[in-house]
């Protein structure tokens, strides 16, 4: 017993080492959304290219879908545009815009610009939506599933190395679990 | 005279850099001084989502500005606070709170700090009865008494 205790300091000290390593490779900006499991919130607002045409979140229901919050006064949103043209290549998934705080017609410019990978972009100047999916800035990309509930949240840029340890095991088992007709 | 040229300088730095981070100014006009208390209480208690460290009446961030006029307008529809605090929770989580709520997840954060010093008073009550060691035991006995003498005996 007595011996024991002579140690008990060097093994809390080990203990807090190991605690302390570990919050070094932590991401404090990685945090789980508290929409994770619930559906999508509803809105109703004008498409980014169509003042007159309205959308819904009805308009979002039945297939998987990724809903891509961008704008263009975000810089990384121009560094992972790239890698969401190829991601729209992808028939399984269809790829949704959210245009978030932005400018009409700088954003039109930027589509016609890169390349439009979105079947349309939401166009949430007022960011409302944008609030009730608890986005805090752009990019951030949000994947729903066939029965409109939100099954992640990603915030950053999406790359091909995101994609593959984010996005494709999570779509894959969601593909499977529409097949099954869960 | 050195002296007071560096104090003088320190005392401009300080005062400057206080001028820097000054907090933002909204201009928000309340119907009556509770509601303008209640507005000043929660951006004060809740956390900015993007800057991690500020809370919302200091931030800066565009969010932060959202969040203070999403705060404001529920504030206007005579919402509750524990319904703006659930609003909030609702859309960014557990974690805009400065004062996070009570549940498995904080049991350490809330009760941690007491099991420590329960911990501590425990140990310090341990040490501070532990039994001295009896006189008799501090007696040498006749083999180590003759040993001393025929060390002293030496010198």
């Amino acid at each position: 017993m007595g011996k024991l205790i002579r140690f008990l300091p060097l093994i809390l000290v080990i203990a807090l080492g190991v605690v302390l390593y570990r919050g070094l490779s932590l991401n404090p900006q990685d945090m789980p959304s508290a929409l994770v499991g619930k559906t999508m919130p509803a809105f109703e607002l004008q498409t980014l290219n169509n003042s007159d045409k309205m959308v819904t979140q009805a308009d979002l229901l039945g297939d998987i879908v990724l809903i891509n919050v961008w704008a263009t006064w975000c810089p990384t949103c121009k560094y992972e545009h790239p890698y969401l043209v190829d991601v729209a290549k992808d028939d399984q998934v269809k790829l949704y815009g959210l245009n978030y705080k932005d400018e009409r017609v700088a954003a039109q410019q930027w589509l016609q610009q890169y390349e439009d990978p979105y079947v349309f972009s939401i166009f949430d100047d007022e960011g409302t939506l944008g609030l009730n999916l608890g986005v805090y800035g752009a990019p951030e990309t949000f994947v729903i599933d066939h029965h409109g509930i939100i099954r992640k949240r990603f915030a950053g840029a999406i790359d091909t190395r995101v994609w593959r340890r984010e996005f494709e095991p999570l779509i894959a088992q969601l593909i499977e679990e529409k097949k099954q007709g869960k | 005279m050195r002296l007071i040229s560096i104090l003088i300088l320190t005392l401009v730095f300080v005062f400057s850099t206080n001028q820097a981070s000054a907090s933002p100014v909204d201009t928000y006009e309340f119907q009556d001084e509770v509601t303008k208390i209640r507005f000043q209480a929660l951006s004060k208690e809740l956390r900015c989502p993007k800057c991690q460290n500020q809370n919302l009446a200091d931030s800066n961030s565009p969010i932060a500005a959202d969040l203070r006029r999403e705060l404001y307008e529920l504030l206007q529809q005579g919402k509750a606070d524990i319904e703006i605090v659930n609003f909030m929770v609702d859309r960014y989580g557990e974690f805009v709170l400065y004062r996070p709520r009570v549940s498995q997840l904080t049991y350490v954060l809330w009760f941690g700090p007491a099991v420590l010093i329960l911990f501590g008073i425990i140990i310090v009550i341990v040490i501070v009865r532990r039994k001295p060691v009896p006189k008799e035991a501090l007696v040498l006995t006749k083999a180590q008494q003759d040993k001393l003498n025929s060390l002293i005996k030496d010198k």
